[in-house]
C-alpha cells in the first residue's frame, strides 16, 4: 500500500466516523422525543387506572383511542375534522392572497402606506375574538363567519410583516433597475418579489397557525360542526373524552399543515 | 471631436426639515466622444450625486445638461448586484428585458460579449459560484448589453480586494478603450484615475465644484498597469493630483 492510498483510506474512515456520529445523534434525539411521549402517556394511563386522577375529568389515553375509533366508525371524525381543515385552508389561502396584494399595493404607493399605517396598527393589535359576535350578527352562523374569523386573526399582521420586508430591499438594487431604464413596477417584479420569497414562506408558517386559531374561535361561537364546536359542546355536556380527543386531532392538524409549508420551504431552498 | 455631454453651471442641494445641504455648486465640464474621464474628489463631496444627475435619476436645481448624439446611459455601481435568483445569462439580459428589447440581434450581442469576456462557460451558473472579478465583468456586460452611448462608472472596483482590483480595472479599462466607448469614472483611488483616464477632474470638498483639470497622456499603450505605474509621467500626474487633493484637505482643517 502506497502512502497516497493509505492517506485516502484514513480520510474515508474519518468521513465514515463523522457520518456515524451524525446518525447516532439523530437517533438519540428521536429516541428521547418518543420517550417523553410514551412516559407521559403511560403515567396518564396509570394515574387514571389507579384512580389517582378522575377519568371523568381527565380522560385517559385508552379512553381517547376508544372514542377516536368510535368517531371513525360513525364517520363523525371525517365530518368534523374535514370541516375544520377546509375552513382553515380556505382562510389561509385568502389571507395569503389578500395580504400579498395589499402589501404590494402599499409598497407601490408609498403615501398610501403612510396614510393607512395607524389603521393597520389598530386592527392588528385589536383582539379579534372581540369581533366574533359582530360577525355572527352580520354573517349568521356557519362556514362564512368562521372563515372570516380565521382571516381577521391573521391578515393584518401578515400585511404589516410583508410590507416591512418589502421595504427592506436593497436600495442599490432598485437603483440598478432605474439605471437600466425600469420603473417602480419593474422594481416590484424583478427585485422585491423574487428577493422576498423566503420572507413570504416564513410569513405563511405564521399565518397557518393564526388561521387555525381564528377558525377555532369562530367554531366556538358560530358552528354546529367542526372541532371547535366539539370542544365547546363536549365541555357543556361534560364529555371530556370528546374535548380532549378533539384537542389531540387539532394538534395533529397544526403539525401537518406546518410540515406542508416546511417542505415547500425545503423545496425552494434546494431549487435556489 | 464633438461634445457628447455638456454640463453648464449645474447646482444641486439636498433638503430636509433641518435645512439645506448644498452638494454641487456651479459645475461645468464637457465630455467628448470616445473620451475616458475620471472624476476624483474628497469623500462625501457629491461625486455620486453628480453621476445620478447625469444618469437622470436626479433633476439639477439649476444649470443645463445637454447630450450630443446619443443620450442612452449605462451605469455601473460599486457592487455588482447580480441577482442570486437569476443565472448569469438571465442577469446580463436584465436591461434588455426591462427595455423590451430581447431581439435576436441583441441576444447574439450579449452572447458575443459573454464569449469575449470569458464568461460564456459560466452563463448558466448562479452569481455566487463566480469570483469577484468575474462578477464585475458580468455586471459590465449587463451594462453594455443595452449599448449605452455613455458609461458611468461609480467606483466599480472599490468593493474588490487589491489584487482582483488591479486586474479587473485594467480588464474593464481595456474593454472600454477597445470598444471606443465614452466613459466617466468616479473614484477616490488616484492611481486608478491616473492609469485609466484620458483626463482627470478634481472636485473640491462639499459643495463640490470643478477645481482642477489634468489631461493624461502616456507614450505607450495602456495594456499593463504595472508598466504605466513605473513611468515618470505616472509619478508626475499622481503627485500633481495628490497635491490638489491635499490642499483641499488642508483648507478644510484650517477653517474654524
Amino acid at each position: 500500500m502506497t502512502l497516497q492510498t493509505k492517506k485516502q483510506n484514513h480520510d474515508l474512515t474519518n468521513q465514515q466516523a463523522y457520518i456515524l456520529a451524525h446518525r447516532k445523534h439523530h437517533h438519540m434525539i428521536a429516541f428521547f422525543r418518543l420517550l417523553i411521549l410514551l412516559v407521559f402517556l403511560a403515567l396518564w394511563e396509570y394515574a387514571t387506572y389507579t384512580g389517582y386522577i378522575d377519568i371523568f375529568f381527565f380522560s385517559s389515553p385508552s379512553a381517547i383511542v376508544k372514542y377516536l375509533y368510535q368517531m371513525i366508525l360513525d364517520s363523525s371524525f371525517f365530518m368534523h375534522t374535514g370541516i375544520t381543515l377546509l375552513e382553515t385552508i380556505v382562510s389561509f389561502l385568502l389571507v395569503t392572497a389578500l395580504s400579498f396584494l395589499t402589501a404590494m399595493l402599499l409598497w407601490y404607493r408609498n403615501s398610501l402606506s403612510e396614510i393607512l399605517e395607524p389603521y393597520l396598527v389598530i386592527l392588528n393589535s385589536l383582539p379579534k375574538s372581540a369581533l366574533a359576535p359582530l360577525l355572527i350578527v352580520w354573517l349568521g352562523t356557519g362556514s362564512k363567519t368562521i372563515i372570516v374569523a380565521g382571516i381577521s386573526v391573521a391578515v393584518f399582521g401578515s400585511v404589516i410583516n410583508l410590507y416591512t420586508g418589502f421595504c427592506q430591499a436593497d436600495n442599490e438594487m432598485l437603483k440598478l433597475i432605474y439605471t437600466l431604464g425600469g420603473d417602480r413596477k419593474d422594481a416590484m417584479f424583478k427585485v422585491i418579489l423574487p428577493s422576498s420569497i423566503p420572507l413570504i414562506i416564513s410569513n405563511m408558517k405564521v399565518n397557518i397557525g393564526l388561521c387555525l386559531v381564528g377558525v377555532i374561535i369562530g367554531e366556538f361561537l358560530a358552528a354546529r360542526r367542526g372541532l371547535g364546536y366539539l370542544i365547546i359542546y363536549g365541555s357543556q355536556v361534560f364529555q371530556l373524552n370528546m374535548v380532549i380527543t378533539s384537542i389531540i386531532i387539532l394538534c395533529a392538524i397544526a403539525m401537518g399543515l406546518y410540515k406542508i409549508i416546511q417542505s415547500l420551504e425545503h423545496w425552494y431552498k434546494k431549487k435556489i | 471631436m464633438q461634445a457628447l455631454l455638456s454640463l453648464e453651471n449645474i447646482t444641486y442641494s439636498y433638503h430636509n426639515l433641518n435645512g439645506e445641504t448644498p452638494a454641487l455648486s456651479d459645475i461645468t465640464f464637457h465630455v467628448t466622444e470616445g473620451e475616458f474621464l475620471a472624476i476624483v474628489g474628497p469623500s462625501g463631496c457629491g461625486k455620486s450625486t453628480l453621476l445620478s444627475i447625469i444618469a437622470g435619476l436626479l433633476e439639477p436645481e439649476s444649470g443645463t445638461l445637454a447630450f450630443g448624439s446619443s443620450s442612452s446611459i449605462g451605469y455601473m455601481l460599486q457592487h455588482d448586484h447580480l441577482f442570486e435568483w437569476r443565472t448569469i445569462y438571465q442577469n446580463v439580459i436584465l436591461g434588455l428585458e426591462l427595455n423590451k428589447a430581447l431581439t435576436k440581434e441583441n441576444i447574439d450581442y450579449v452572447l458575443q460579449l459573454l464569449n469575449d469576456y470569458g464568461l460564456y462557460a459560466f452563463k448558466d451558473k448562479k452569481p455566487s459560484e463566480l469570483s469577484g472579478g468575474m462578477r464585475q465583468r458580468a455586471a459590465l456586460i449587463r451594462t453594455m448589453a443595452i449599448r449605452p452611448g455613455l458609461l458611468l462608472l461609480d467606483e466599480p472596483f472599490s468593493a474588490l480586494d487589491f489584487q482582483t482590483r488591479m486586474t479587473v480595472s485594467v480588464d474593464i479599462g481595456n474593454i472600454i478603450r477597445n470598444t471606443g466607448k465614452t466613459a466617466i469614472l468616479i473614484t477616490h483611488d488616484l492611481s486608478e484615475a491616473v492609469t485609466l483616464a484620458d483626463r482627470v477632474l478634481v472636485l473640491s470638498g462639499r459643495p463640490a465644484t470643478v477645481k482642477y483639470e489634468l489631461p493624461i497622456h502616456y507614450d505607450m499603450e495602456r495594456t499593463s498597469p504595472l508598466l504605466i505605474r513605473n513611468t515618470n509621467a505616472y509619478q508626475t500626474y499622481f503627485n500633481l493630483l495628490w497635491k490638489e487633493l491635499s490642499d483641499d484637505l488642508a483648507d478644510k482643517e484650517t477653517k474654524p
